[in-house]
């Protein structure tokens, strides 16, 4: 239970510390604080366990149907990250506390980076490769609003968007490289899959789903040539670039290398795709490093250059390489976010990031210099800091990769050129800030920043030289099982020393040193040289090229097939279906076998009416209150179907519906011109006449062929399942009761948007018809009012008899509601709104709201009492007079159903009734 | 009989489709009523054609009509009530807003391009 804790309370403390912010700046900085911590405690039980090299695996069902459990795991490797992201994640926050100035949101910051947490627990936890990718996914959405974190700032937004964008297209490959392991190994569960590894590497289709979850990982983690997003990423502010690009974000690609290696690994194309690539990245990254002025964009190369280097060890796929790999994750981590850390402070006393402005601050911040210089001297691999020993891990796997492959000297070759290099912009972080002389012109006047924000890169630094010089007594007991879980095996024995005697990784070191130093010194002639190549070999452009080329398809394309006319697109529309309709019935015989009924003189007057309706809506359309007259009629016709072919429930539902549909059509059409202009009719003449030929053969198909359906369990349940004779109802209110629930919220949605695009409509009605006579002379004659008055209490009889009645007999709450409605509405028409409104004046957003409340709460106590949603109960009590009733719960949420009803029938009516009644007596 | 309810089913698709395909609002919902018509109509008829046998259950009956695709209408029917509101609210506002009742929100009256 506590790995699930450990994941949520992050996220669930997102919202606390957004609560927690109107006490202000310190109260939001406790309380994200205080999660993290709540999340690291929460890991403690499990703590134990992993490090005797146990996986812990705790799940709970969350999809069964589609096999996805909630699985968490606890193994060395993820608890070696969830260490980094909780530790790394903590002082990130006390930095933040005294990094952001009082002008931005500070609360906003921490939601953002309690979400990011979560989500990146959630990653290294995952058991489900499936769940894996949701929090995958998440992260890039996290990191988004992180390094847009300055919304207002242009480079803001163009990083985020950018960094979205290719770790987003890395995340669908992910998906799509996922579902084909998990189908390759039978399951999505990591403990299967990670036991299927001879199988799944003999697979046929090990090459794409390699290819699929390599770009995932390389775009993640910003390696060459998806390298890009990263620096733009650093218009972050700094504590968010001290996070991302430490220990969490870029380190995810990484982490799935590592979780995957015991299945991906051991392959020549694992070898070529990610040692290549690796490679590649490490030595672009530190060459550009070199060259970069701005001092976050210095270490964001030099972060690129360290994941390419990582990338590389996992490459080279031997069990010690692994191990360097995963000890130079912690180190990058520990380093890499001190020194960001520190460049946040000396941007934060500067006012800038240029060292060629910022010299010489060892003078005015010692302190920040020192820590600085530490973090820095680790980079570079100095003996007696960490960087150093898992330098000397890599830099001896390449040498065994010399002694046992031809060519295998460019390996080493390479790696050492990318050492000096790594040497070259350490030493100028070093120099050009701290020495060469005094500052040029700074915006602000730099001393030592707060106390409390030197302590997290105190920590930090403390930590890379305890590694650095005391490794076996630190760093090796989680360096251990993080292998083991990593390999799947007991991982080789090496022992972490500084000292190894002069042998081929230490003589590398020596000459990185050494050349890192001479290339520092004839710095001044290749600046200028990379000055000149500015802008050449520029990934980001051709990312940008690629975007507005696709914008610009994309737009080509809508104009092709959008021309702005909906009468064209409908045509299209219908040409299409019909087309496509008439393809499928090729091959098919028109008439099936089933025995169509004899006719009789319901359905041939039914048939004769309706095409009488045809020609006359075909004839007077133009005139729309005849047109609207005509209108009535198939809705009557269709009812009488409906009486005819055993449906009563339907004809009673047609006939209240087509009574509302007429008035509000009424009331409309009081809003429009009385004729539609004259229009060429021809070809939509054919159209329609071949749309409906079309359905017509349709239907007869389908009419007479067989069929089986499944209502025999509906039929067969009714009563003792639903406790009602009415099959059509018990459906509605019972078994089929959540696609109710539903439908009556779609109706009450329709009415409230109804309400509010009526709220401020301003239409002038019309005085009179098309012939230029008054609509009227009376608004309200006495006929109309006196009997609408007389007819109400037995149309709200019928209702409440119809409600009652609706669960053995035809009726029920659609209907009742309808007629309640008619009922009152003809108040409205005969009476006036103002009369009306004045006597019933009741609201009726209310009654929409009751209506859905009371279906809602009738499934919740039905959840309540243990059975499924909505499930229903009925009894049978006997009431004097009134006999043997028999109650079912069903009948409360058919009351919802009624309420609901009447509310929106009523809401629409009556807003559109009082739209116009306003505007008239105006 | 079931020739002539596909009669009809088609008669109804054909005023439906005309009138949807003219240019202004009102025949449009006239249209979708009629399209809604037709196709509650082949819905139901989906059930097959009974004559006599509604669904309530009694001790006396000998069948019964398929309760189903009734249930499925039955919500249609309203359903379509709220959609045709919609709409028309909205060709009233589009009118309100635009001045003129086209389906493309353009000015002029005579024939369509």
């Amino acid at each position: 239970m506590n790995l699930l804790f450990v994941v949520l309370i992050p996220v669930l403390g997102a919202a606390l510390t957004a609560w927690m912010s109107r006490f202000g700046r310190t109260a939001s900085a406790w309380t994200a604080g205080g999660v993290t911590l709540a999340a690291l405690i929460c890991l403690i039980p499990s703590v134990r366990a992993a490090f005797l090299g146990e996986t812990i695996v705790q799940r709970w069902s969350w999809i069964p149907d589609s096999g996805l459990d909630l699985a968490l795991r606890l193994d060395g490797l993820g608890l070696l990250f969830a260490l980094m992201i909780l530790g790394i994640g903590l002082l990130v926050i006390l930095y933040a506390r005294y990094y952001l100035s009082k002008r931005d949101s500070l609360s906003r910051l921490y939601v953002y980076l309690l979400i990011f947490m979560g989500a990146m627990l959630g990653i290294v936890l995952s058991e489900n490769l499936i769940l894996l990718l949701m929090f995958w996914e998440l992260t890039s959405l996290s990191s988004f609003l992180l390094i847009g974190f300055w919304r207002e700032r242009q480079d803001a937004r163009q990083g985020a968007r950018m960094a979205l964008t290719i770790t987003g297209m890395g995340g669908l490959a992910l998906l799509g490289g996922f579902l084909l392991l998990g189908e390759m190994a039978g399951s999505d569960e990591l403990s299967v899959i990670l036991a299927a590894g001879d199988l799944i590497r003999a697979h046929p289709l090990y090459l794409p789903m390699l290819l699929l979850i390599l770009l995932g990982a390389f775009t993640k983690s910003a390696q060459f040539p998806w390298h890009f997003w990263l620096p733009h990423a650093m218009a972050a502010p700094t504590p968010v670039s001290a996070y991302l690009h430490s220990a969490t974000l870029v380190k995810v690609g990484v982490f799935l290398l590592a979780r995957l290696f015991p299945v991906l690994s051991g392959t020549s194309v694992w070898f070529w795709l990610v040692g290549g690539v690796g490679l590649t990245t490490l030595l672009t990254g530190a060459w550009f490093a070199l060259y970069k002025h701005d001092l976050k964009g210095l270490l964001a190369y030099s972060t690129i250059s360290h994941l390419g280097l990582i990338t590389l060890l996992f490459g080279i796929g031997t069990p010690l390489a692994a191990m360097a790999g995963v000890f130079h994750i912690i180190n990058h981590a520990t380093f890499k976010a001190s020194l960001f850390m520190a460049a946040g402070i000396i941007d934060h006393e500067c006012g800038t990031r240029d060292m060629r402005r910022i010299n010489g601050l060892w003078n005015v911040m010692p302190y920040t210099a020192t820590l600085a210089m530490v973090a820095a001297a680790s980079i570079a691999g100095v003996p007696l800091f960490n960087g150093f020993l898992s330098k000397e891990m890599f830099f001896a796997e390449t040498a065994t990769f010399f002694t046992e492959h031809a060519w295998g000297w460019l390996l080493p070759l390479a790696v050492v050129i990318a050492s000096i290099l790594a040497v070259a912009y350490s030493l100028r972080f070093i120099h050009d800030v701290f020495f060469n002389g005094d500052p040029i012109d700074l915006p602000r006047t730099p001393h030592e920043p707060p106390f409390w924000m030197l302590v997290p890169v105190g920590v930090l630094v403390v930590i890379c030289l305890l590694v650095g010089i005391a490794p076996t007594f630190t760093v090796e007991p989680i360096l251990t099982v993080a292998v083991a879980a990593v390999l799947q095996i007991t991982p080789p024995v090496h022992t972490l020393a500084i000292w190894h005697g002069v042998n081929l990784p230490f003589l590398m070191s020596l000459t990185a040193l050494a050349g890192g130093l001479i290339v520092y010194a004839a710095r001044k002639p290749l600046f200028a040289r990379a000055a000149r190549w500015e802008g050449w070999l520029d990934a980001r452009r051709f990312y940008n090229w690629t975007l507005t080329r696709m914008q610009e398809l994309a737009a080509e394309i809508t104009r092709h097939l959008d021309s702005g006319s909906l009468q064209r697109m409908l045509l299209i529309l219908i040409l299409s279906a019909l087309t496509l309709g008439t393809l499928g019935f090729i091959g098919s015989p028109l008439t099936g076998t089933r025995t169509p009924l004899a006719a009789n003189v319901v359905i041939v007057l039914v048939a004769l009416g309706m095409l009488t309706v045809a020609i006359a809506i075909l004839a007077m359309h133009r005139q729309r209150l005849t047109a609207l007259i005509i209108m009535g009629v198939p809705g009557l016709l269709i009812a009488l179907l409906f009486v005819q072919f055993s449906a009563p429930d339907l004809a009673l539902t047609q006939l209240a519906v087509e009574v509302v549909t007429i008035i509000l059509l009424l009331l409309a059409l009081h809003f429009l011109t009385p004729r539609s202009p004259v229009e060429s009719i021809r070809r939509d003449l054919l159209v329609a006449i071949l749309a409906g030929a079309g359905t017509a053969a349709l239907t007869w198909a389908m009419l007479t062929r067989p069929f089986a359906s499944i209502s025999a369990y509906f039929l067969a349940n009714s009563v003792p399942g639903g406790g009602g004779a009415n099959a059509v109802n018990v459906i509605l209110v019972d078994f089929r009761g959540f696609d109710t629930l539903g439908e009556i919220t779609v109706l009450a949605l329709a009415a409230l948007g109804i309400d509010a695009m009526l709220r401020d409509l301003r239409l002038q009605g019309l005085a009179q018809d098309a012939d230029g006579r008054r609509w009227n002379w009376d608004r309200h004659p006495m006929i109309l009012a006196t009997l609408t008055r007389l007819l109400l209490p037995f149309v709200l009889l019928i209702a409440v008899f119809i409600l009652l009645r609706g669960h053995h007999l035809p009726g029920g709450g659609f209907i009742a509601g309808l007629i309640t409605a008619i009922g009152l509405i003809m108040q409205y028409l005969g009476n006036g709104v103002a009369w009306t409104h004045s006597r019933f004046p009741v609201n009726l957003h209310l009654v929409i709201g009751a209506g859905l409340l009371a279906g809602l709460l009738t499934g919740l106590a039905s959840m309540i009492l243990g059975d499924p949603f909505l499930t229903s109960t009925f009894v049978h009590v006997h009431l004097p007079v009134i006999g043997d009733l028999e109650l079912a719960s069903a009948m409360l949420f058919d009351l919802g159903v009624y309420l609901t009803v009447v509310g929106a029938t009523l809401l629409i009516l009556i807003q559109l009734g009082r739209t116009g009644s306003a505007i008239s007596q105006t | 009989m079931d020739a002539l309810v596909s009669l009809t089913v088609g008669i109804l698709t054909a005023c439906g489709v005309y009138l949807i395909l003219r240019s202004r609002t009102f025949e449009l919902v006239l249209g979708l009523i009629f399209l809604s018509y037709a196709v509650n109509l082949f819905l139901f008829a989906s059930g097959r054609l009974v004559i006599g046998k509604p669904p309530i259950i009694t001790d006396q009956a000998s069948g019964y009509a398929d309760p189903l695709p009734q249930a499925l209408v039955l919500t249609a029917i309203v359903i379509g009530f709220a959609m045709t509101a919609f709409l028309i609210i909205l060709a009233l506002k589009a009118r309100a807003e635009l001045g003129n009742d086209h389906v493309d929100g353009r000015s002029d009256t005579g024939e369509r391009s």
